[in-house]
């Protein structure tokens, strides 16, 4: 496997650009968690031209929704989600500065075109390995939309949590190029 | 006639919510640390690595294989001369997931009604039951936790009777081949062939309850077991898709008898995080 990048939140356009498709990378900083219905309520939000609960520039969204916290930890299994599902909200949400997204499969073109435009990387995390990530979270906070539950808006106090590049901000997109080595007729 | 208590019932679903959420099944941990070995691509090996510590560390700290645990499905085989006393059945069932998923720190991923009122319901209820009846006074209860990743994936066809074995086989592969990465490979995929839609359906549920390595007992369907497998490996989906060999850890393929007009499919997809858990009251 290639060597792994460190990556610190917040993001800036320097970090970001020197990203590509296939990279290894390990973010440590804030993060903050978002999926379905709280993707709905931010667009929702924008729509009524109001101000967003977090301030987003720089930011990493996680597309998560984890499994409740056992007393003692600061979460539970916390792996990514399905990305896709955010592909309407995302534009909107990089419109608003947001660098970095976490989540897991593949993007559609509005999305790929609106992470050059913005200079913004999508990584993904590892589908599944729900416990084991978890072990990268120090602490979690619901900062927004609380009655949401698993899909509430968390912040998160991330150490090391491993990803891969999918989609960088020169259109390199490893759910497109990443199987064609071991593709066999 | 042989009398069971529903408050039992109950009991028995609450632990089968635990087995299922925290513990891989023995067959399942074997066929991902043998694709791990098996995987050539660099990033396939360090994904299903990443797999085999998550089932480790699920088990030993008693937490959520996946955060996503899933719909309740369950296949319930149950005998004709079983009494059900003391509460009605689905109550039961049900008062079991909610306590399993509560009392467990599962995520509780279900929401009331699907177009109008996306509430969470907050206790993962209501459970989906299919039901067998058998002879005799047996009672075997299965909970496959579904997650909606995998779910979202599967797909059915009503082929024509000419489009044959070579039809079924192209839709099982263009269907993993569209699921690509969102499905959280390397995982099962489950076929049900024949019925009707609906039936065909269950099949394809019925299937992820097989052990991996099992295969259909009539050679042909065994056969287009290990073929789409091959093909499907042949794809270079790869671990999450990412690119690799291990794109599928099996195909499992259901079959019954069907209309003269009729071929239905229906594909389950599956994640990696093959989840399924019985008891027998």
């Amino acid at each position: 496997m290639a060597d792994i990048i460190k990556l610190q939140t917040p993001l800036k356009d320097e970090d970001v650009m020197k990203l590509h498709a296939g990279d290894v990378v390990s973010i440590s900083g804030i993060i903050y968690t978002g999926r379905d219905a709280a993707h709905k309520r931010l667009v929702e939000c924008l729509e009524r031209g109001e101000k967003l609960p977090v301030e987003l520039a720089g930011q990493i969204i996680y597309y998560v929704g984890p499994s409740p916290a056992k007393p003692g930890q600061p979460i539970g299994s916390c792996g990514p989600t399905s990305s896709y599902r955010m592909d309407p909200y995302t534009p909107a949400m990089l419109e608003q500065g947001m660098k970095g997204i976490i989540g897991k499969g593949p993007r559609n073109a509005d999305v790929m075109a609106a992470l050059k435009k913005h200079k913004a990387v999508y990584m993904a995390a590892i589908g599944g390995a729900a416990a084991v990530i978890a072990k990268a979270v120090k602490t979690c906070e619901v900062i927004a939309y609380e009655d949401l539950g698993p899909e509430a808006i968390h912040k998160l106090e991330v150490e090391d949590l491993i990803c891969f590049v999918a989609c960088d901000a020169s259109g390199g997109n490893i759910y497109e190029t990443g199987k064609l080595p071991y593709i066999k007729d | 006639m042989r009398e069971i208590k529903a408050s039992v019932i109950a009991d028995a679903v609450e632990k089968l919510c635990l087995d299922a959420g925290y513990y891989l099944p023995e067959d399942v941990k074997q066929a991902l640390a043998e694709g791990r070995d098996r995987e050539v691509s660099p990033t396939g090996q360090y994904v299903l690595q990443q797999c085999c510590e998550n089932y480790e560390v699920a088990a030993a700290e008693q937490m959520p294989l996946c955060q996503d645990t899933g719909t309740a499905l369950f296949i319930i085989e149950m005998g004709q001369e079983l009494v059900i006393t003391g509460g009605g059945f689905e109550d039961a069932i049900n008062e079991g997931v909610a306590r399993g998923y509560i009392n467990g720190y599962l995520r509780k991923s279900m929401v009331a009604e699907p177009i109008f009122d996306r509430t969470n319901t907050k206790d993962n209820t209501p459970a989906v039951i299919h039901y067998e009846i058998k002879p005799g006074d047996g009672l075997k209860i299965t909970l496959l936790p579904k997650g909606g990743g995998a779910e979202n994936c599967s797909a059915v066809k009503m082929l024509r009777p000419a489009d044959g074995l070579q039809g079924v086989m192209d839709f099982v592969v263009e269907t993993v081949k569209n699921a690509g990465g969102k499905c959280c490979p390397p995982g099962v995929v489950g076929v049900g062939v024949g019925g009707t839609s609906d039936y065909a359906a269950y099949l394809s549920k019925k299937a992820l309850n097989r052990k991996i390595g099992e295969h259909n007992p009539n050679p042909n369907y065994a056969k287009m077991e290990e073929d789409l497998l091959e093909r499907i490996n042949n794809l270079g989906i790869g671990p999450q898709g990412l690119g690799g060999v291990v794109s599928a850890l099996a195909v499992n393929v259901e079959y019954f008898p069907c209309h003269i007009a009729s071929l239905p499919v229906f594909v389950t997809m599956n994640c990696h995080s093959q989840r399924h858990s019985s008891v027998e009251l």
